[in-house]
């Protein structure tokens, strides 16, 4: 059973979003369930800081050992950060999805996109599906 | 079990699912002038004699010339120890295997292969090889693209117009095209016109060296001007003459690639060959091809694999980094056993040779009546370049009835912009007597 959290945000594509200290910054990355499906994460390309995407725009990719994914930004905005610890361990994306295994740190340019995204049991209803 | 794999209700099934009526319909975008109705007129059925007297025939017209063209491929000797190993049954095939771990043979000669191919860039990582130069420098193009996010190619306009058209094709079918930036009195780059050129839409320029005059590049500065601008430097090289030359890697290129023909493959009308390419380490996951990697097994024995396959269009689909899926087996596997044959020392003599014998018929042509060379000041190696006042067809004619191929005529070449004249080149294979054959030919 995936770990889905209460609280997040989630996309159709298997991103999910967390709220920050900043009110309009916010932490991307993959859901459990997501990496789950994937396998072994072997590589994970991002963006540099800095980069600006619309939303549902691909702004990396992720590798697993026999599969690869585009990442897709579930929110319009600059990329503020970037996870650098996946360059070296990008199978941190496996054991802690939601914690050490973050993508990217997005400022949004639009908050009303917020809306736009699913629930924590919206994502479970799709998965599920 | 058949194999036969869509019978003819098999195809009307699937023509009425998708809504077309025949095979026709989806083809429809080819031009009806390009529709052969029905197979040509084909001569009667002959026996086996008689088709082999005919192809006999046929071979009969051809005539052995002393080699004397190059403009991409060169007239090396390839060892009969190549042609004797790439036909042992364990080797020959043309492909890469598709069960590929099960032939570790193949993939340690890919292995080799690569590693070969990375010392004589002077690059971090090789791919299993290409189809051949042009398309290795049109898949180098697509991949700065990819790399740099940018649109834009920028390509000397000294480089080999074959590989030009070649890699123009492939970007206008991405939307973009090449753009040409003349090449200065001195036969190298026009270093003002590059800078005026580049711009934050640039993904990179493609500049041969030695280039299709056969003057070498300065490759360090364009290195320096194209990756201040953001950009990539492509340089796609005469493999041979690095044997001589400093690595295009040492000069701070980003993609190399190379005809690799001239190692353990023959002309024979122009291929098959195959292409070599190379890059830093830090693009690897944008690199078309395959690439084989070492690894151990769990007994801790070498073993080889196809490595970083998501790359690769069975895996990645559309997003692909290129739609090639196999490599030149066969011919990367001649070209592996031809280096090996010749060791390190073994190459750079063969490319001293060369050298000597293009100096030494510089010399004698610059002396002639009626040929200046191109670029007279410019540093060379075993090619270049010299104007005619009689035409270079008439040239090659009268060579021809002499046993002699005389080079390539500039004319054939009319994008070059370049004066009438004929590019030279010259192998280990020839000698001063056959030199000397040449100069007469074209003194007339």
């Amino acid at each position: 059973m995936s770990d889905i959290p209460e609280g997040l945000k989630y996309t159709e594509e298997h991103e999910y979003v967390r709220e920050t200290e900043a009110a309009d910054e916010f932490v991307v990355g993959i859901t459990d369930y997501a990496q789950g499906e994937l396998g072994d994460v072997v590589f994970v390309e991002l963006p540099s800081p800095g980069d600006s995407f619309a939303r549902m725009d691909v702004f990396g990719t992720i590798e697993a050992v026999k599969a690869v994914s585009d990442l897709y930004s579930p929110l319009s905005g600059e990329v503020v950060a970037v996870n650098e610890a996946l360059n070296d361990d990008p199978a941190l994306v496996n054991s802690d999805p939601y914690g050490e295994g973050w993508m990217v740190r997005i400022r949004a340019r639009d908050m009303s996109e917020l809306d736009g995204l699913l629930s924590d049991t919206d994502y479970s209803g799709l998965i599920e599906a | 079990m058949s194999f036969v794999p869509h019978s003819d209700a098999d195809r009307r099934e699937m023509f009425a699912k998708v809504g077309v009526s025949d095979i026709r319909e989806l083809y429809s975008d080819v031009p009806d002038s390009l529709i052969r109705d029905g197979l040509p007129e084909m001569p009667d059925a002959m026996s086996e004699w008689e088709a082999v007297r005919a192809i006999q025939e046929m071979a009969g017209q051809n005539h052995s010339l002393v080699c004397f063209a190059g403009a991409g491929q060169y007239d090396h000797f390839v060892p009969a120890a190549v042609d004797h190993l790439i036909r042992r049954s364990e080797f020959y095939t043309a492909y890469t295997p598709y069960q590929p771990e099960v032939s570790q043979g193949t993939l340690q000669v890919i292995y080799e292969f690569q590693t070969m191919v990375c010392e004589l860039t002077g690059m971090d990582v090789a791919n299993a090889s290409m189809y051949d130069g042009p398309s290795s420098a049109a898949e180098a193009a697509v991949m700065a693209r990819a790399v740099t996010r940018r649109d834009r190619v920028l390509a000397a306009g000294s480089l080999n117009p074959h590989y030009r058209k070649v890699t123009d094709t492939y970007l206008r079918g991405q939307g973009s095209e090449l753009q040409s930036i003349p090449t200065g009195p001195d036969g190298l780059v026009d270093r003002d016109a590059l800078a005026g050129a580049l711009g934050d839409d640039v993904a990179c320029l493609i500049v041969q060296y030695p280039n299709f005059f056969g003057v070498i590049e300065e490759i360090e500065p364009l290195a320096e001007l194209v990756q201040q601008a953001g950009a990539l430097l492509v340089v796609v090289a005469d493999p041979v003459t690095l044997a001589l030359l400093r690595s295009p890697g040492e000069l701070g290129a980003d993609i190399v690639v190379a005809e690799g023909q001239p190692f353990g493959n023959p002309l024979s009308f122009g291929g098959p060959v195959v292409g070599l390419f190379a890059a830093k380490q830090k693009y690897v996951r944008k690199m078309p091809g395959r690439i084989v990697g070492a690894t151990v097994d769990v007994e801790d024995r070498r073993g080889y694999v196809l490595t970083l396959q998501t790359r690769e269009q069975q895996i990645r689909r559309d997003k692909a980094t290129s739609n090639i899926c196999t490599n030149q087996g066969l011919n990367a596997l001649a070209a592996t056993i031809h280096l090996a044959l010749l060791g390190r020392i073994g190459l750079r003599e063969v490319a001293e040779v060369s050298a000597r014998n293009a100096h030494y018929a510089r010399g004698k042509l610059e002396a002639l009546d009626g040929v200046e060379l191109l670029y007279p000041d410019a540093p060379i190696v075993r090619e270049f370049a010299v104007k005619t006042k009689e035409n270079s067809r008439a040239i090659l004619e009268r060579g021809f009835s002499a046993g002699i191929l005389a080079g390539v005529s500039l004319s054939r070449f009319p994008i070059l912009g370049a004066p009438d004249g004929l590019l030279l080149a010259f192998t280990e294979k020839r000698n001063r007597a056959e030199i000397d054959r040449l100069v007469d030919v074209i003194a007339g």
